[in-house]
């Protein structure tokens, strides 16, 4: 069974973001760089399925840039059997990185059984490379799921919808899934693990290699720019049991009088 | 000018309001509604005064519930016998998963969760944000028509004086072809309220909440309010709450009305999923918390008596 799990590496949730001087994208030299966090739940549901079954082996894919090769190293110490990397520069958008994804894919000479991915990366929070890998590729797709069973060569999976509602699928044969929090707890990569990952091959593609030039670009961004700041607060002091009525009754008129919200 | 198809869905027999929106900003446009199956007269007479010129409903085998496949090749056939220039959908929980998908079909572009455009000349140009809003961007498409673009709920606003369309209702056989995710069963949230994302109001809790049964004081003022519970990362990741109801970057971004932050301190990462919310209410102990420099009205406080007192006056204020 060939499983492979695209992966993106992201800033840190923690990194302040700042735009670069002509607005092209963001600094990027200081950042310090992650595996995307809903890729774990997609590493983690794609180990769980080889647990279950030592035939199965895990490719795992990335399209960006090299300064850091993080999110694949950690996919490999966490247990992925190998890894392709697809050198591109920052900023690419949804499309092309489904195009190459699927150049990497092919590259590899293996037909897969299962493409994993999470639902989103917290960069571009764009929602759209496993449905457009999907529909490239020929097969259905089911995003956004918290809950997975693999039976044989059927797979049933819970999409989590509006509200926390569910919508339970059920496919037979090859597809794409995009993970979301929840769907299991990611492992953490032990240190034999790690040591193992650099011994893993970590096959390097341009994309040219994979077949994605400028032409495949469907969506331009520009003008990065920080939001406008809003203007300072209003701030009550109600630590003072005696004068607590008090302070929410006039926060509650100022919600009607002057930010006429309710 | 440019031809628009404006996606709709239904929420309990009504049009989702961020179609209301999406048609208010196409003044000036002409602007269709495709809707799978039957809509009331007065939704299609809602549609209308918004501005919506045609209203095509799409009804075939296999397509009263939502699958991925069965949408999008219902929509594409659809799509091919018009002429459109662009097609408009909520960034919703659907139109997250099936824009791309349909977009693809076509080998066109999708600009997703735009929080606000323009149509100069009849030219989409968006903005959307970046890093859970941490930055915006500008956003164009090009390549293949007809383009693509989702459009976040609540960032546009309803467009108070709308031009009126026609609202011309007319069936279309649709086909939804090899569906092979196949759909088995739906299983309903114990929460009826609208989604985060949707949520004119919120009331959140973070850490502090120190349990879950401790968010029932947050449920009851969400009930005189008409607001829905979200929580923080920090509240779900001690089990508080479960992740549907998680605001941040890891959760969901989110844009209300009102936005009432209990016991939240304010990491950026929740700060970056909840800073477009129009007005900001936070309660906390402590006076420093970072949650106060986005906050209209902060109130230093302890919520667990703070939160009460702030349901008894909402409920004199509405004469509940």
């Amino acid at each position: 069974m060939n499983i492979f799990v695209c992966v993106k590496q992201v800033p840190d949730t923690e990194t302040k973001i700042t735009p670069t001087s002509d607005g092209s994208f963001i600094e990027t030299a200081s950042i310090k760089w992650i595996m995307n966090p809903y890729d774990e739940y997609a590493v983690e549901q794609a180990l769980l399925i080889k647990q279950a079954n030592a035939a199965a082996n895990i490719t795992v894919l990335r399209v960006g840039s090299v300064k850091d090769t993080e999110a694949l190293r950690t996919a490999m110490a966490m247990g992925a059997d190998e890894a392709s990397l697809v050198e591109a520069g920052d900023n690419l958008d949804s499309y092309s990185i489904a195009k190459a994804l699927k150049g990497a894919i092919e590259k590899t000479g293996k037909k897969p059984d299962m493409i994993l991915a999470g639902k989103q990366a917290i960069d571009d929070d764009a929602l759209q490379v496993p449905q457009i890998l999907a529909e490239m590729m020929g097969l259905p797709s089911v995003s956004v799921i918290v809950g997975f069973e693999l039976a044989g060569t059927t797979v049933k999976v819970k999409r989590e919808v509006e509200g926390g509602a569910l919508e339970v699928y059920e496919i037979n044969g090859p597809c794409v899934l995009a993970t979301n929090k929840g769907l299991n707890t990611p492992r953490y990569a032990s240190l034999p693990g790690i040591m193992k990952a650099k011994k893993k091959p970590l096959a390097q593609l341009s994309l040219a290699d994979v077949g994605v030039s400028e032409a495949d670009r469907r969506v331009k961004y520009s003008q990065f720019r920080l939001p406008p700041e809003k203007p300072a607060g209003k701030k009550f002091d109600a630590m003072d049991a005696a004068k607590q009525k008090e302070v929410v009754a006039q926060v509650v008129g100022l919600l009607r009088t002057e930010a006429k919200i309710i | 000018m440019a031809n628009v198809l404006v996606f709709t869905e239904l929420h309990d027999g009504k049009v989702k309001p961020v179609t209301l929106e999406i048609l208010g900003k196409l003044a000036g446009n002409t602007a269709d509604i495709a809707v799978m199956g039957d809509i009331g007269a007065d939704q299609v007479a809602e549609l209308a005064k918004n501005g919506a010129a045609n209203v095509h409903k799409l009804k075939g085998a296999n397509l009263d519930k939502y699958s991925p496949e069965g949408y999008a090749n219902a929509l594409s056939e659809f799509i091919k016998s018009k002429n459109y220039d662009y097609v408009f959908g909520g960034a919703t929980s659907m139109g997250k998963d099936l824009l791309p998908r349909l977009a693809t079909k076509f080998q066109a572009g999708l600009a997703s969760d735009v929080t606000n455009f323009t149509m100069d000349g009849g030219t989409f140009a968006g903005t959307r944000p970046f890093f859970a809003g941490k930055c915006l961007a500008k956003v164009e498409i090009t390549g293949p028509k007809p383009h693509f673009v989702s459009i976040r709920p609540n960032a546009l606003g309803l467009t108070a004086n709308a031009t009126a369309g026609a609202g011309a209702v007319s069936d279309t056989n649709a086909n939804a072809g090899e569906i092979r995710a196949v759909i088995k069963e739906i299983i309903k949230a114990a929460s009826t309220k609208v989604d985060l994302t949707e949520a004119n109001i919120i009331v959140s809790g973070g850490r502090a909440m120190k349990n879950a049964e401790n968010f029932k004081i947050l449920n009851e003022l969400a009930d005189v309010i008409g607001a829905t519970v979200g929580a923080s990362r920090a509240a779900v990741d001690s089990g508080f709450a479960p992740h549907a109801m998680q605001v941040g970057q890891t959760g969901k971004t989110v844009s209300p009305s009102l936005y009432i932050a209990c016991g939240i301190s304010g990491a950026i990462q929740h700060l970056a999923g909840m800073r477009t919310s129009k007005v900001i209410v936070a309660i906390n102990t402590d006076p420093d918390a970072p949650i106060f420099t986005r906050a209209d009205y902060g109130i230093v406080g302890d919520l667990f008596t703070i939160v009460p007192i702030l349901t008894e006056e909402f409920k004199k204020l509405l004469g509940k």
